[in-house]
């Protein structure tokens, strides 16, 4: 009978402290009770990636290629570079017991609570006469789902991989997180990749791949940060449409990517983040990183990465008579394309059982997505092009393959206010975010994965509601007070 | 007093006797180029990297072991395939390295070439202390390698008559495709059924991609499995005619094939089959 990693004495003592972590959470859980309860806040839909399928087919643990699932080390990045291959001459279908399928599935149930301070509540429930709107603190907690994946990803031959990822949210309302084929090692180059379909941008930084589950920690806050008031959808953290040239040295030391994409961050139709049609453009990523091995300390990687993209700030339309006396107009196309920008430089840096993720973002929009006006029109007065610089410091600390401590500090300034803002707060739009949590992996074997995670993080977002989505469809009270969100999550995330 | 030295006594006697049977060179440390392995962090990497297949204690029996064929190998017999040292004999550092790098291409275990070398040094440490054997003995002596013999059509029409008369076709089969009349009762030392490599699936052997990995490979044998050692069997210069020939087996370009396909093009009348009706030697 071939052992597990036995649960002895140390083992023991990381689940007790695992219960104190979760005692310390259930503590601040019960915090601000007093709080009026509203609608049960949505999750982030954020999709978060591991695929036990792979551990099946090669019969490699977890652990081989992930420090802690789902963060990718760098085997496991390797792997996916190589097109899902290991390149032992049975990566190919044909070479799988027939009753192999390469399907994946992952759902967290969960306690949460999540807690959206300054908006705008009836002073009295209901509205009624007498009510009035004033800043109040919505809290809600109870047990929830996550939303699922089902992943299906391998090779369909040799040199020719896939992916296929239907997503949910809670309420089983599905969409296509991610849907690609890449050509891999063409001309038997590992220099030479080619992928066409939706995809995440391939950043140093995988928010697809961390160890965030909670409603406000949930995100990197730079890969989902716009100006407040910007016409600009786009999202770094968003999957999107395109085609990319990618390559990597053997051990994928070295990497770049090149993206050629729609300027529609990611939504199939023709339709953009807003729900307004896109335009005709296309938008660049590039991004580059290498590592060097420091000994005993373990890899270092550091990268810079750079996406050049633009917006529509009108449409052609269509107006037609409603029957009723009046017109209807139909947005048909984007026009008027503007110019953004984001840049940012990463690093994956390890010293010995403690990684550090650092990361530096800026982020530039043209003055017409900051006036949202159109680029046929004069720009007003005082338009000036919105931006902002974010970053965050990420900290793993390991203690051994089944038990891993994870916290961030996260910051965004907005350099720029757009032109909309014009007369707010010259700090209205920035954000502040902390999370800490704690995950252990109670088994560590090659057929399926398992872990507890608990969570606390709190987002300060000035005027404006969380980009957890919290407080979503509630005005903020007063936009020259800060919005404090934060979230508590102990669940079980699962993956077969 | 008396008690106080007895206790001295013994407590030095035994530290002594512990040192005896300590190795010169520590089982817990391996030494790769210039860097020195450590047992005790290679444990953390053979948890989070290998024990899936060959186990909690290095015996091979991982949890997936009874779904992999070939076994994972079984680090508690010391017995290693791909070695620079003479059949019987302990493996380098370096060899043990080599493997964890280059992985066993057509079986489960991949390369570790995207580990770091302090990594993969450290797990050679620790993979050494699952058998005594690696306190007791030294590594072998890497063999000599030669320098490789130019390639010619003679060169590959001996080592073709080598292939016959050593009668390596019986495993390995007339075409090289691992499927001669020996190759189905073939077992390893683990009473394993094990097949004979089929030289038209790639460029690569388990235990190397270039001429002088083949060459190795003769003279060394691949211990644990049915692969003999042919160092006393044959010369240095008729192992690289042997080698040139393998290589007309598979399936990529390479000099002793675009030579070998001329030749037989040419001469196909001359040309004896492979196998047991060919009787020994000739074309």
């Amino acid at each position: 009978m071939p052992r597990r990693f036995p649960i002895g004495a140390t083992a023991l003592r990381w689940s007790l402290i695992s219960a104190f972590c979760v005692a310390c959470l259930l503590f601040l859980a019960a915090f601000n009770r007093n709080a009026p309860t509203a609608q049960a806040a949505p999750l982030p839909g954020v999709h978060v990636k591991a695929i036990p399928a792979f551990a099946r087919k090669y019969g490699l643990p977890c652990s081989a290629c992930h420090t802690a699932w789902p963060e990718l080390n760098n085997f496991g990045q390797v792997f996916r570079d190589n097109g899902y291959q290991l390149g032992n001459e049975r990566d190919s279908p044909i070479w799988q017991n027939p009753s192999y399928f390469p399907i994946t599935f992952r759902i967290t149930p969960q306690w949460h609570r999540e807690s959206t301070d300054n908006l705008a509540i009836d002073s009295i429930p209901g509205g009624g006469p007498g009510s009035t709107l004033v800043a109040g603190k919505v809290q809600q907690n109870g047990f929830d789902l996550s939303g699922m994946d089902l992943w299906s990803a391998g090779t369909l031959y040799k040199n020719i991989s896939f992916v296929l990822l239907p997503s949910s949210d809670q309420n089983a309302s599905w969409h296509f997180e991610s849907a690609w084929v890449r050509f891999d090692n063409i001309k038997g180059s590992s220099w030479f990749n080619l992928k066409f379909g939706k995809f995440e941008l391939d950043n140093l930084i995988s928010e697809k791949r961390f160890l965030f589950l909670s409603g406000n920690g949930g995100i990197y806050q730079s890969y989902h940060y716009d100006v407040p008031g910007t016409t600009n959808d786009f999202g770094y953290g968003d999957n999107q449409l395109g085609v990319e040239l990618a390559g990597h040295s053997k051990n994928s030391y070295t990497r770049y990517s090149v993206s050629v994409l729609s300027s529609n961050d990611g939504n199939p139709g023709f339709v953009s983040g807003f729900g307004t049609p896109a335009n005709r453009g296309y938008d660049v990523n590039l991004a580059f990183s290498q590592a060097f091995n420091a000994g005993s300390l373990g890899l270092q990687r550091i990268g810079a990465f750079a996406y050049i993209g633009e917006r529509p700030t009108y449409f052609e339309t269509s107006t037609t008579p409603d029957g009723s006396g009046g017109t209807t107009t139909l947005q048909l196309v984007g026009l008027g394309n503007k110019p953004f920008y984001r840049a940012g430089v990463a690093g994956d840096l390890f010293l010995k059982k403690l990684e550090l993720l650092p990361l530096f973002m800026y982020g530039h929009d043209n003055p017409y997505l900051g006036a949202g006006i159109s680029s046929t029109s004069a720009l007003p007065p005082g338009a000036k092009p919105p931006a902002w610089a974010g970053g965050f410091l990420e900290g793993h600390y390991y203690v051994n393959t089944q038990n891993v401590f994870f916290a961030r500090v996260e910051r965004i300034d907005v350099s720029q206010q757009p032109f909309v803002n014009a007369g707010f707060p010259t700090d209205y739009g920035n954000v502040r975010a902390y999370s800490f949590g704690y995950r252990w992996y109670p088994i560590m074997f090659s057929r399926a994965g398992l872990a507890l995670h608990s969570e606390y993080s709190i987002v300060k977002s000035n005027g404006f509601l969380p980009l957890s989505g919290d407080g979503s469809g509630v005005q903020v009270f007063s936009t020259a007070n800060p919005v404090w969100s934060s979230s508590v999550m102990l669940g079980f995330d699962f993956d077969f | 007093m008396k008690t106080k030295i007895a206790i001295i006594t013994m407590t030095v006697g035994v530290a002594l006797l512990y040192a005896a049977q300590l190795p010169s060179g520590s089982a817990q440390e391996s030494h790769v180029g210039t860097l020195t392995g450590n047992a005790a962090s290679g444990k953390q990497f053979y948890k989070r990297y290998c024990i899936g297949c060959h186990g909690p204690s290095g015996d091979g029996q991982g949890e997936n072991a009874p779904w992999i064929d070939p076994k994972p190998r079984d680090f508690t017999a010391a017995t290693f395939k791909c070695r620079s040292t003479p059949t019987g004999t302990l493996p380098t550092d370096e060899d043990l390295d080599n493997a964890v790098t280059r992985g066993f291409v057509t079986t489960n275990m991949p390369s570790w070439n995207p580990l770091t070398p302090q990594q993969r040094a450290d797990l050679v440490a620790y993979i050494k202390t699952f058998s005594p054997r690696w306190k007791t003995d030294k590594p072998g002596i890497p063999i000599h390698i030669p320098p490789e013999t130019p390639v010619t059509i003679q060169s590959v029409l001996h080592g073709r008559e080598l292939f016959q008369k050593m009668e390596c076709w019986k495993c390995h089969g007339p075409a090289g495709h691992g499927d001669g009349p020996s190759a189905a009762t073939l077992t390893d030392s683990k009473d394993q059924p094990i097949r004979p490599y089929n030289f038209s699936t790639g460029s690569r052997f388990k235990c190397g991609e270039t001429n002088r990995d083949l060459y190795r490979i003769f003279m060394t044998g691949l211990d644990g499995t049915p692969m003999p050692s042919f160092a006393d069997v044959i010369q240095p210069n008729d192992a690289w005619d042997l080698v040139h020939f393998l290589r007309t087996m598979q399936t990529m370009q390479t000099p002793d094939i675009a030579l070998w396909k001329k030749y037989s093009s040419e001469h196909a009348s001359e040309i004896k089959p492979i196998g047991p009706d060919a009787g020994s030697g000739g074309n």
